[in-house]
């Protein structure tokens, strides 16, 4: 399978090693990715939310740059995605209005999960871990901008999306039925009002620790970092990690979760190697 | 007090067309309060997200544009996605921020406005975000000086924040879209 891959910002920063583990698993499971050449930054929240203008152009121009390379465009980031998705809609609708009518009708923006969560290729990981990830319990934690709007996102089971269970249970982990799956972790309020993010992200720790969680596992790259800390204020001595599910994926595939990668969160996270641990292998080969 | 006084008859004329041609149908809202109930911020507003809705129904764009909401909000799309009647209120929230930076109304949360500026800013000048530019900028701007240092040395240790900016070589197309460009027809 070839990609296109638009990786954003986040993961050429913060989230590098968000990065890494995407660019692991793809190549695991002969998903061949191209980086878009030359990509810019999609605005993020930042730009649709003062110019209009300014937050539909800048994804745009990434859109018509992947559109020369042809392939479906793989997005790792749920903001980028979003982003992505709403200046695709807006083409679509009035290319008129953005004096853009070439834009080929074909092209598909493919948010990670929803692509780790086919039914295909989550058989292929069923079939190919070296271990099973047994006895962790994680809540999937989606937030806000891989599912709203639908109407930009495409998903149909927004609330209650089960993309991330789907790949928690293929690895062998255990999905907890818990009550914060899509709710915000404050986006961007997270440098200017630390207040409310602390009181959100509070919130969200709390709601997984209630369904008896020993992590949580993701897939937006802001939310893995915000979670993770803002945690750092909480009184509360019971901090959890927030993983990415690519993380996991590839920790079964290869059968360990290298101590760079788990050095790489904020909180404590040799969950994952302990549990690995003591899982027993159940593969000898590699995939 | 008077000119806080609800009242249809202020309706702005020119505000509700903006409103219009961006499809958010304020007129719709039936003040059910799904809105307000599923928004994760509210307890921060000034207005909830229904008082915001009714208010710009009755066209009360300069309470609107000094609110706290509307720089308080987080994008998270919950109210929309949850409205029964299909009103773009995170599209509202959008018109509002833009209109009020257009009319230079001060911010009532000038921190969070001046993130997005800093953040902005480094994608006007390089094309994608370079984190220690504009969380230095965001300092200058804001004179939070201290806050988050910690995290910000443990995330640098970590080899998550670069000292060099991630420069794209399309940076002038990447100026015209700031520029402007493209709103010639007063968009």
């Amino acid at each position: 399978m070839k990609l296109s891959y638009y990786p954003g910002c986040s993961l050429h920063g913060t989230a590098l090693f968000y990065e890494k583990s995407v660019q692991e698993v793809c190549g695991q499971l002969n998903i061949e990715l191209t980086e878009i050449p030359d990509w810019n930054c999609c605005g993020a929240s930042s730009a649709h939310m003062t110019s209009h203008e300014i937050g539909m152009r800048l994804p745009m121009r990434n859109l018509l740059i992947a559109a020369e390379l042809g392939h479906d465009i793989l997005v790792p980031c749920a903001a980028c995605f979003q982003r992505l998705k709403a200046a695709e809609k807006s083409l679509r609708e009035d290319p008129g209005y953005w004096d853009i009518t070439d834009y080929p009708a074909d092209l598909k923006i493919i948010h990670i999960s929803s692509l780790l969560a086919d039914e295909q290729i989550a058989q292929k990981i069923r079939q190919n871990i070296k271990i099973r990830l047994e006895g962790l319990n994680l809540a999937c934690y989606y937030g806000c901008l891989s599912l709203r709007h639908p109407k930009i996102t495409g998903v149909s089971n927004y609330e209650q999306p089960e993309t991330l269970e789907t790949i928690v249970s293929s690895v062998g982990a255990k999905p907890v039925s818990w009550s914060h799956k899509t709710e915000c972790c404050s986006g961007s309020l997270i440098v200017a009002r630390p207040d409310i993010a602390q009181k959100l992200v509070g919130d969200i720790v709390a709601a997984a620790l209630r369904a008896g969680a020993d992590g949580l596992v993701t897939d937006c790259p802001m939310c893995q970092v915000n979670v993770e800390s803002r945690q750092f204020d909480l009184s509360s001595s019971d901090h959890l990690p927030v993983f990415f599910g690519t993380e996991l994926i590839s920790a079964a595939l290869k059968g360990q979760y290298p101590s760079k990668q788990e050095k790489m969160h904020l909180v404590d996270a040799d969950i994952l190697a302990n549990v690995i641990e003591t899982a027993p292998q159940i593969r000898e080969e590699t995939v | 007090m008077s000119n806080n006084t609800i009242s249809p008859q202020q309706g702005n004329r020119k505000f509700l067309q903006k409103l219009e041609e961006r499809g958010v149908d304020v007129q719709a809202c039936y003040q059910c309060g799904r809105c307000s109930a599923g928004c994760p911020i509210t307890e921060f507003f000034d207005l909830t997200t229904m008082e915001v809705v009714r208010l710009a129904a009755y066209g009360m764009e300069d309470l609107l544009l000094s609110s706290k909401a509307i720089w308080l909000c987080a994008a998270c799309e919950t109210c929309a996605t949850r409205c029964p009647n299909d009103i773009e209120i995170a599209v509202l929230m959008d018109v509002l921020r833009e209109l009020a930076l257009r009319k230079g109304v001060k911010p009532a949360e000038p921190r969070v406005q001046m993130f997005h500026q800093s953040f902005l800013g480094s994608i006007e000048n390089w094309g994608r975000a370079y984190e220690v530019g504009l969380i230095a900028g965001y300092k200058m701007k804001s004179k939070d000086f201290m806050g988050d240092m910690k995290l910000g040395m443990k995330m640098f240790f970590q080899g998550k924040l670069s000292l060099k900016p991630h420069s794209i070589k399309g940076k002038s197309e990447i100026k015209k879209i700031f520029s402007g460009k493209g709103k010639e027809y007063e968009r």
